[in-house]
């Protein structure tokens, strides 16, 4: 029996609830009182428990969305079989059956046949999008412990996949193609290797997001004299006052928020017929790593001055390096800043972080002659791209973002540092 | 029905945290009864999930310069902060029937907070449309709290009482910029100890919930950190 999840009323005079939480996630088991998710009403943030025992399987609003109350933002199976094969679940029949007496557990242990994995286990794996059967096992019996699957998330897994629901009815771009099967004869002159789980990660993430989005792509040239500039003065400054390295990164950073600020629809995000705007400026920063990549997310970052973003982003490329992330650190990130020049190239068109809407890419950064006044000039340049998702944002708007963008990086306000 | 009142002394935002989070889990398995803890904590400031963009003036760096730890709260409401001489409440107690209504609940508090300031000779009020105590145009005490799974609130208020309200130049109070803050000693010039505004608060705060209040033993913040262990 399907059963409805509701906004409740907190008070008499509420009208309204802002999900800030879901506990679990689509697919998941909750019981009967089992918190499902927190909301929040001006000063007060509750916590909302399951007013069944069953399984999500659907979630009608996402953390940040604004509900009045009594709409209905997500819905329960509490029969254990109904939900065991609704990935797809506004295209079953209305079931009848009565609801046995433990069905969520049944569910459960069902569907993880073979291979035990613990509740809190399965709890994790849940909040971060993972199959659990994905994450090598390190304990008896090849068993999945807890620090195994903490290991996966802060090292392995792409950023933003946990926001997106698998089983998002709402996507536009029919399923890709099976993959042809290509079969390399045994003995062939090849090697096989497993992928990591990290690469699967990345290798889903990015077609999926090129099924999702429709991408564009738009390249800028800026002139970075005087950010380059500002750098070179300011780096021993730093070194001294904050003990950071100043690098480029902070001064992108800030443009980009800058520019999100006066251009929101960048921040935002795709659900279904919706925009949604989000808010906060958390920012994910690109790290190139021996093994992969991985997007650490500056939260807040148009909260921090530049020596904050300076040993922010620091601290969080070290310790992206040294696989000391923390899960939440590579999530819930609104735009992505990465960069394609490092080795020199040019600019690149990277693919976009679902589920954002842009990502901007930095080019190489070097001299060149340019005409200045009618006289030949060598200035810092760059090729600055943006790749963003045409459903949402069009080329004019873009441009804009970019101009403005290059605009801040240009005129950098000194003061900022 | 009683309310049981504890006065910890100075307590560690985190370790509070944690102690709340037993408690939370005790008063919904009706191992507990409800109970107010009463405390100060050393300087923090605390990010409720309301917090908005722009309303930390220091980066966390900056503040911890300055000795001032940065945590998240689970609780409603914007930046605060806490320090030495104010006087944090965490009432964890089971609302019921027509009290389980989160509006009412924090108009309660507000009626505690009023009454604890009079007690002291201060005439605080409520400003409408914004949540806490206030003097004038200056806070006088901060609300912010949760409810959890069975109208188990936590998180609370906290009412400056001292001399020393610097802490609060680190942060935008609650969001709201063109307000300044102010204590007990402020208004009166006289500052009275903390355990001495606890137990009058913990009278006017069982009372706005129709609680009779237990004074619990005093239990030394050693002690307390051995309970949140």
């Amino acid at each position: 029996m399907r059963v409805d999840v509701v906004m409740p009323q907190m008070g008499e005079s509420i009208a309204e609830g802002t999900i800030t939480r879901w506990m679990k996630q689509v697919g998941e088991t909750v019981g009967r009182d089992e918190p499902l998710f927190e909301i929040s009403t001006d000063k007060v943030d509750a916590e909302i428990p399951s007013p069944a025992a069953g399984t999500l399987v659907e979630v009608k609003n996402q953390a940040g969305e604004t509900v009045p109350v009594n709409q209905v933002v997500a819905v329960l199976e509490t029969d254990a079989s109904a939900a065991a094969s609704a990935p797809k679940p506004e295209s079953k029949p209305p079931e009848t059956k009565p609801a046995k007496a433990q069905p969520a557990a049944v569910a459960s242990e069902a569907s993880s046949e073979g291979s035990f994995v613990s509740p809190v286990v399965r709890k994790i794996a849940a909040e971060h999008g993972i199959d659990p059967s994905s994450v090598p096992g390190t304990g008896a019996g090849g068993r999945v412990s807890k620090k195994d699957i903490l290991d996966f998330v802060a090292q392995g897994k792409p950023p933003a996949a946990a926001a997106t629901p698998s089983t998002a009815p709402a996507r536009v771009a029919p399923a890709a193609p099976a993959a042809p099967q290509v079969t390399f004869a045994s003995g062939a002159r090849t090697e096989r290797q497993a992928m990591t789980p990290m690469r699967k990660k990345i290798a889903e993430h990015m077609v999926e997001s090129r099924r999702t989005s429709a991408h564009v792509h738009s390249v800028f040239e800026v002139d970075m004299s005087r950010v380059v500039a500002l750098r070179t003065k300011y780096k021993s400054l730093y070194e001294e006052r904050h003990g950071t390295k100043l690098t480029l990164t902070p001064f992108f950073v800030k443009a980009a928020c800058d520019a999100l600020r006066a251009f929101p629809i960048l921040n935002s995000s795709v659900e279904g017929n919706e925009i949604v705007y989000r808010k906060d400026l958390n920012v994910g920063v690109a790290v190139a790593l021996d093994w992969g990549l991985i997007v650490p997310v500056v939260r807040n970052a148009d909260q921090l001055s530049i020596a904050g973003l300076t040993m922010k982003i620091n601290d969080l490329a070290e310790r992206a390096r040294t696989k000391k992330l923390l899960p939440d650190e590579v999530q819930g990130g609104t735009f992505t800043i990465t960069n394609p020049g490092i080795f020199g190239g040019l600019f690149g068109l990277p693919i976009i972080n679902q589920p954002q809407v842009a990502i901007l890419g930095i080019g190489g950064i070097e001299k060149r002659p340019v005409v200045i006044d009618d006289a030949i000039a060598i200035r810092d340049r760059m090729y600055m791209s943006m790749s963003y998702d045409h459903r949402v944002v069009d080329g004019a708007v873009a441009d804009q973002f970019l101009a403005f963008v290059k605009k801040v990086l240009q005129e950098f306000d000194e003061s900022l540092l | 029905m009683t309310l049981s009142c504890r006065f910890l002394g100075r307590v560690p935002y985190a370790q509070a945290a944690a102690l709340q989070e037993r408690l939370v889990g005790l008063r919904r398995s009706g191992a507990s009864t409800d109970t107010l803890l009463l405390l100060e904590h050393p300087p923090v400031v605390t990010l409720g999930r309301g917090a908005r963009a722009g309303h930390l003036l220091l980066d966390e760096a900056a503040l911890s310069a300055r000795g001032i730890e940065l945590h998240e709260a689970g609780r409603g409401g914007d930046v605060t902060f806490h320090g030495l001489g104010q006087l944090v409440g965490y009432p964890v107690v089971a609302l019921q029937g027509a009290r389980r209504d989160a509006h009412r609940y924090l108009r309660d508090l507000e009626d505690a907070l009023i009454g604890t300031a009079a007690a002291f000779g201060v005439e605080a009020a409520r400003e409408p449309g914004l949540t806490g105590a206030w003097v004038g145009r200056d806070k006088l005490a901060a609300i912010g709290v949760r409810i959890g799974t069975g109208w188990i609130t936590s998180h609370g208020f906290a009412l400056n009482v001292g001399d020393d309200l610097s802490g609060f130049d680190t942060i935008v109070p609650c969001g709201i910029r063109d307000r300044g803050v102010t204590s007990l000693t402020r208004e009166t010039g006289a500052t009275p100890s903390l355990e001495e505004v606890a137990r009058v608060a913990a009278d006017h705060v069982a009372t706005a919930l129709g609680l009779a209040a237990v004074w619990e033993a005093a239990v030394s913040s050693a002690s307390a950190r051995r309970e949140s262990a």
